[in-house]
């Protein structure tokens, strides 16, 4: 049995199926990559596994374990970062390390988060908010969070979606670095085909929505460490790039328009109390005005 | 950069002369027995020239009154954000909770202070003479923890998932969650609910004051009412005003803080 597997999980909100039957099987320390459109499912997947959510109908296992909550064996470095803003850099780490290492001593927690804010070099910014930090750092913060907590395996949701081509890049090394340092198990999200072939050993689309399942598993036979450079011409990487992009696109059978919705991050603005509320007000979305951020979404005509 | 001066402080100026001109025309044709500003200025002197002044139980200087109101909100506002705090946070994090109680604090969010004043003196009868204080303080707290109430419901609910997530993932206890997670991400609206919740305590005190005839600002201007002394009873409104300004403007400094942190 492998070591994490997903057997027939579907997973729906109220009557809206979002995943169906989806299969995986991932081997200890091999690197997968799923690639999927935006609004396919994807983080609704990698929650799966986190455990966070559960599945309407199927299995999902680790070690052989039922996962039904969520746990520090599995490390997840989420789409939006998810740092805590009243907290410094620092502070967000010692909050995972406090939480996942309780019988340490306070001054060995102190030196593991040094250590792995080291590690992606954010030394000069431990004592910064996120808020005054970049794109790229509080992904960073987000990733070192999560090694610090060292998990079996990592969840990486579209980590570097959000960020601009080079930072992207940069990051992208990083990635890589961490994994032939640490040979973790890791499963990348990620809407960028060439971003899943450079970093990972299997690349797997996604299907579009709704109801979307796995695609046939694409090896991908280069071996680390890789070269951004020549793997561009690298005819394995071109064909592999082309079946996977066809794949998607016959995946997408119904036709999909994009719309951009609004992300809201993380933050906040006090509701004006002069407006009448009524006994449903609960329901009502609170106004979060700062950080919003667009996300194209897919939807059928 | 030019208008700075002029935008705060010759406008306002302008502004308070309008009202000046207004009062005193007000005086000389339509409401002849409202004292004339000079007039207000003269009889009040003593109690703004000597604010700490004590002359007997309802004649001392304004600043003393004031202190005693405030000492009596501070006791009041306290006690609404002890009790409203945690009902915020219990109407935020269940929905079972909200659908029992909303309801119930729909309809008596509006009661007017009047109106809870003397279900307060009611209630502590059996304090003797501590029934007015007590009864005062009731009444503040039950009509100024409102806006605490809801606005922390409001903060607790506004909570994005994805804090709560790390909380789920880092499998922090309940202790930790509600400190490291809960409180922080909702003190801005917290800190909302309480700036509006001491312009209302302060609101409810003089009524507080007046109908039991305690010492303070509400108290005194009661008191001058009935003596017939009604320029004390403009000096009463302006102080009772400036007051309430500048508790909110440092209330709101505060909340600024939260806010952008
Ligand atoms: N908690 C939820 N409740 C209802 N619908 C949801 C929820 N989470 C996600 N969805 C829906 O599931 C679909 C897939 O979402 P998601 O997994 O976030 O996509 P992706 O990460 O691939 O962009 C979307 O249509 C989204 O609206
Ligand atoms: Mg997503």
């Amino acid at each position: 049995m492998a070591y994490l597997e997903l057997k027939n999980v579907s997973k729906s909100f109220g009557n809206s199926p979002v995943l169906k039957d989806v299969n995986l099987s991932v081997e200890s320390g091999e690197f997968v990559a799923i690639v999927g459109f935006s609004g396919a499912g994807k983080t609704t997947l990698i929650s799966l596994i986190a455990g966070l959510l559960n599945p309407t109908s199927g299995l999902v296992t680790l070690n052989g374990a039922v996962i039904t909550a969520p746990g520090p064996d599995r490390g997840i470095v989420f789409q939006n970062y998810s740092l805590l803003p009243w907290l410094t850099v620092f502070e967000n780490i010692l909050l995972a390390v406090e939480a996942v290492f309780p019988s340490w001593s306070a001054e060995q927690q102190k030196a593991h988060v040094e250590k792995y804010i080291e590690m992606v070099n954010l030394t000069p910014a431990r004592n910064k908010k996120p808020s005054e930090l970049s794109g790229g750092m509080r992904q960073r913060v987000s990733v070192a969070r999560t090694l610090a907590m060292e998990p079996q395996i990592l969840l990486l949701d579209e980590p570097l979606s959000a960020l601009d081509a080079l930072t992207r890049a940069t990051l992208q090394d990083e990635i890589a670095r961490i994994r032939t340092q640490h040979q973790k198990t890791i499963v990348l999200i990620t809407n960028d085909p060439d971003e899943g072939i450079y970093l990972a050993d299997r690349i797997i689309p996604l299907t579009a929505g709704p109801s979307a399942t796995l695609g046939p598993s694409f090896e991908v036979k280069i071996p680390h460490p890789r070269d951004r450079k020549s793997i561009n011409h690298d005819e394995h990487f071109k064909q592999l790039r082309r079946e996977i992009v066809d794949f998607m696109l016959g995946s997408k059978s119904e036709r999909h328009t994009a719309i951009t919705k609004k992300l809201i991050l993380p933050d906040i603005e006090p509701e004006d109390l002069n407006i009448p509320r009524s006994m449903t007000a609960w329901r009502k979305t609170p106004i979060r005005k700062r950080e919003q951020k667009e996300e194209a979404v897919e939807v059928k005509p | 950069m030019k208008s700075f001066k002029f935008d705060w402080l010759v406008l306002p100026f302008i502004g308070i002369a309008v009202v000046m001109l207004l009062w005193q025309v007000s005086c000389a044709t339509w409401a002849k027995d409202l004292p004339t500003p000079s007039k207000t200025w003269e009889t009040s002197k003593p109690y703004i020239m000597e604010p700490f002044a004590k002359r007997g139980e309802m004649d001392q200087g304004i600043l003393r009154f004031t202190w005693y109101s405030l000492i009596l909100v501070a006791k009041g506002y306290a006690l609404a954000l002890i009790i409203g705090t945690p009902i915020g946070f219990f109407l935020g994090l269940s929905k079972t909770f909200t659908k029992a109680f909303d309801p119930i604090i729909q309809v008596l969010r509006p009661v007017s202070p009047l109106a809870w004043l003397p279900l307060g003196l009611v209630l502590f009868m059996g304090a003797g003479k501590n029934a007015s204080e007590l009864g005062a303080l009731f009444t503040i707290a039950v009509c100024s923890m409102w806006p605490t109430v809801l606005n922390t419901a409001v903060g607790v609910r506004a909570i994005p998932q994805d804090y709560l997530n790390v909380a789920k993932v880092l499998k922090l206890s309940r202790r930790k969650t509600l400190f490291k997670v809960l409180i922080p991400a909702s003190l801005p609206y917290m800190f909302t609910g309480f700036r509006l919740s001491l312009g209302i305590a302060w609101l409810v005190i003089v009524a507080a004051e007046m109908l039991t005839g305690r010492p303070g600002v509400g108290g005194f201007l009661w008191q001058e009412y009935n003596a017939l002394i009604y320029e004390h009873i403009i000096l009463c409104i302006i102080t009772i005003g400036v007051v309430g300004f500048i508790l909110d403007r440092l209330m709101s400094v505060v909340e600024k803080k939260f806010k952008t942190a």
